[in-house]
């Protein structure tokens, strides 16, 4: 495990993995469609607007996944000062703003028939918009400094501040009376979910959290490779300056 | 095609987003990452690598003429002594050491 923090080797793995983690989203994406649509029943109260939850809450899941990621990251960064732990949050964060982003969108086109509105400001719709706004803002910070370090070392502390989110958006509805309905999957009685929904929602959360691991390695090494690139061109315009003195 | 139901739109809507946003997403992963390989491609081509990048290993170089000097055949060992004999020996010096003679110390 410590010898991958090595980025030499880091990028020799993500060569090995790409090929076959891609296969592995293509197969638990194409099976998980399969099922959502073809073997999965119509929900006995909700009819066929079910089939939205296959896409929504595994969203939902991983882009708080991603912020956990990026939160441990941030440790890593101000602890240690890996540049890896640094160029793994500063990648994970534009995936997690995608589901993130995603997760909103879909639990509002399923909310319009369901509900009868699109939006409504309980905490679990409210968290949740935080996250993503969390996300731009970290974006937008690491876009802000040039220098990559400082930049990975305010993106760090702003995604440790940001982390306490995380819990509000998980318990949100145990805590607060919300419009969103409380856990129905990762729950201490159980899933109240029927396992006719329940298997196509596991194949779905595994394809998108397959392809989360996928992006988030392939970003990671293009951010590897943008650091050496930005070091290199640094070297070129000594040099030049050397040359003309 | 199967039927949706009277929201049907809203399934359709929710995962036409779905396979823009992952689409774009991906697509954008992609191609930065094939940017950047080509921009370290060019600027290695021009001879600018990291300090720490491996230089690449020289060809061998074959001889133009076979050499005619014969090589000399690797001389022979002396069959090394049994232990028991070499341990023996070594007791017998460390003990020619401690002779009175040559513990003598002077008057």
């Amino acid at each position: 495990m410590i010898s991958l923090a090595n980025p030499t080797r880091f990028l020799s793995l993500v060569d090995t993995v790409v090929p076959w983690l891609s296969g592995l989203v293509v197969i638990l994406l194409g099976t998980g469609l399969y099922l959502s649509f073809f073997v999965a029943p119509p929900d006995y109260q909700q009819g066929e607007t079910v089939r939205i939850m296959f896409i929504h809450v595994p969203a939902a899941w991983l882009a708080m996944f991603g912020y956990t990621v990026i939160a441990l990251a941030a440790l890593g960064t101000l602890i240690w000062r890996h540049p890896l732990a640094d160029v793994a949050a500063k990648t994970a964060a534009p995936i997690g703003a995608t589901f993130a982003f995603i997760a909103l969108v879909t639990g509002s086109l399923w909310g319009k028939p369901m509900w009868g509105t699109y939006w409504v400001w309980d905490a679990r719709l409210t968290s949740m918009l935080v996250l993503f706004l969390l996300y731009l803002g970290l974006i937008a910070l690491w876009q802000a400094i040039e220098e990559p370090g400082r930049a990975g070392r305010a993106a760090a502390i702003l995604a440790l501040v940001g982390a306490i989110n995380i819990p509000i958006i998980k318990f949100s509805v145990d805590w607060w009376n919300t419009l969103h309905q409380p856990a129905s999957v990762f729950r201490a009685g159980g899933p109240t979910i029927d396992p006719a929904l329940l298997t196509p929602l596991f194949v779905m959360a595994a394809g998108f959290t397959a392809l989360f691991v996928l992006l988030h390695l392939i970003a990671m090494r293009a951010e590897i490779l943008r650091r050496r690139v930005r070091a290199l061109q640094q070297t070129q315009v000594a040099r030049a300056a050397l040359a003309e003195a | 095609m199967f039927d949706l139901g009277p929201h049907a739109s809203f399934i359709i809507a929710a995962y036409g987003v779905t396979v823009l946003a992952v689409g774009a997403l991906v697509f954008a992963t992609v191609e930065d990452d094939r940017k950047q390989r080509r921009t370290l491609a060019e600027l290695e081509r021009q001879g600018i690598r990291r300090r720490s990048a491996a230089k690449p290993a020289p060809p061998p170089i074959k001889p133009a003429v076979k050499s005619t000097v014969k090589k000399k055949a690797p001389a022979k060992r002396k069959p090394a002594k049994p232990r028991a004999r070499k341990a023996a020996s070594a007791r017998k010096t460390s003990s020619a050491r401690k002779t009175p003679s040559a513990r003598k110390t002077p008057s």
